[in-house]
C-alpha cells in the first residue's frame, strides 16, 4: 500500500523513458504524449494498489504497455503483422568489415559508429508490435526477461523468443537502411 | 577503401554454412562449442544464464576469437540502441501531465469516500 501524495515524486522521474518507449509504441509525438499522460493518470488512480518497495518502473511500463494496446490496437484500420521472418544469427556482423585482427577496434565496430539515431528509431518502429516492444523493454530499457514478461502478460519463453527474433530483425531492417543510404557498400571488399 | 562513408558489405551467400570458429578453435570439439554459444548469445549478454553456463561460454569464448568477435560486436550493438533511441521530453509534457493529475485530485477529494 502506497500513499498516493508519493505519486508525483516517485512516478514523475520515469518520463523520459517512459516518453521514449511510447514514441517507438505509437511513432508519433501526439500519440506519444497521449499515452505518457495516460499511463500517468491510470498510474495515479491506481498508486494505492501499488506495493510500495517493489519495481516501481516495471509497474508503470505495464501500465503503458497495456495502455497503448486498448488505445491505439483498436483504432488500426489493419492488424499488426505478428511475426517476423527467421533471420540468421549474427545477421548484421556477418555482412560488416572483416574479420577482426584481434588489434584495435575491428571494421564492423566501426561500421556501427555510421548508424544515426535516426536509424536505429526506424529499424525499431519497423518491427511487428509484439517484437518492438519485447525490444525496446530489453534493449533501450534494460528490464530482465522476467520483467518483461510480467509487464506484457505472456510467459517468459514467448518473451525470449520475441526479443531474440526482434533484434534479428532489427539488424536486418539497419542493414537495409545502411544499404539506402550507402553506407553498406553491397558485396563491396576492404 | 572507396572512401571513408563506406564499408564493406559481405555478401551474405559467401557466409551461408561456414560455422564460425575453426581457425580460433583449438579444440575438436570447436565447431559444436561455437554453434551452442551464438545459440546462448542474447541469453549470455542479458544476464539470463545460470553461473554454470555462463562459465563454459566463457571458456569458449578465452579460445575462440571469430566468437569473441561475434559476442563483443553484437554487446557494442546492443549498447548502440540504447544509446541512439532516446527522445527528449517534449516542453510542456511534464506541466500537462501534473495539471491532469490536479483536476483527478480535486475530483477525487470532491467526491464522496468510498468505502
Amino acid at each position: 500500500m502506497a500513499d498516493q501524495a508519493e505519486f508525483v515524486e516517485l512516478a514523475m522521474e520515469y518520463m523520459p523513458s517512459l516518453y521514449t518507449a511510447a514514441m517507438r509504441m505509437t511513432k508519433n509525438p501526439t500519440d506519444a504524449e497521449d499515452l505518457v499522460q495516460e499511463t500517468y493518470l491510470k498510474a495515479y488512480r491506481g498508486f494505492s494498489s501499488f506495493e510500495a518497495g517493489t519495481n516501481l518502473k516495471a509497474w508503470l511500463y505495464r501500465i503503458l504497455t497495456n495502455t497503448y494496446i486498448n488505445m491505439y490496437r483498436a483504432r488500426q484500420r489493419r492488424p499488426e503483422e505478428t511475426k517476423v521472418p527467421e533471420i540468421e544469427d549474427l545477421y548484421l556482423f556477418k555482412r560488416l568489415g572483416s574479420p577482426s585482427s584481434g588489434l584495435g577496434r575491428s571494421a564492423e565496430d566501426q561500421a556501427l559508429d555510421k548508424f544515426t539515431d535516426q536509424d536505429v528509431k526506424l529499424a525499431i518502429e519497423s518491427l511487428p508490435e509484439a517484437f518492438r516492444i519485447a525490444v525496446i523493454l530489453s534493449d533501450v530499457e534494460g528490464f530482465s526477461y522476467k520483467e518483461i514478461a510480467e509487464i506484457t502478460q505472456v510467459p517468459v519463453g514467448t518473451v525470449m523468443s520475441r526479443i531474440h527474433r526482434g533484434r534479428k530483425a532489427l539488424q536486418q531492417a539497419l542493414h537495409q537502411f545502411g544499404m539506402d543510404r550507402g553506407l553498406v557498400n553491397v558485396g563491396g571488399s576492404l | 577503401m572507396t572512401g571513408d562513408q563506406v564499408f564493406s558489405s559481405r555478401p551474405a551467400s559467401s557466409q551461408k554454412g561456414e560455422p564460425l570458429g575453426g581457425p580460433g578453435c583449438g579444440s575438436p570439439k570447436g565447431h559444436s562449442e561455437c554453434k551452442e554459444s551464438i545459440e546462448e548469445l542474447y541469453s549470455y549478454l542479458d544476464g539470463e544464464l545460470t553461473e554454470d553456463k555462463r562459465e563454459v561460454i566463457r571458456n569458449h569464448l578465452d579460445k575462440c576469437q571469430p566468437c569473441l568477435d561475434a559476442f563483443d560486436f553484437e554487446d557494442d550493438l546492443r549498447k548502440l540502441i540504447s544509446m541512439k533511441c532516446k527522445d527528449h521530453v517534449p516542453d510542456g509534457l511534464k506541466d500537462r501531465v501534473f495539471q491532469a493529475i490536479e483536476v483527478e485530485m480535486n475530483r477525487s477529494c470532491q467526491d464522496s469516500p468510498e468505502s
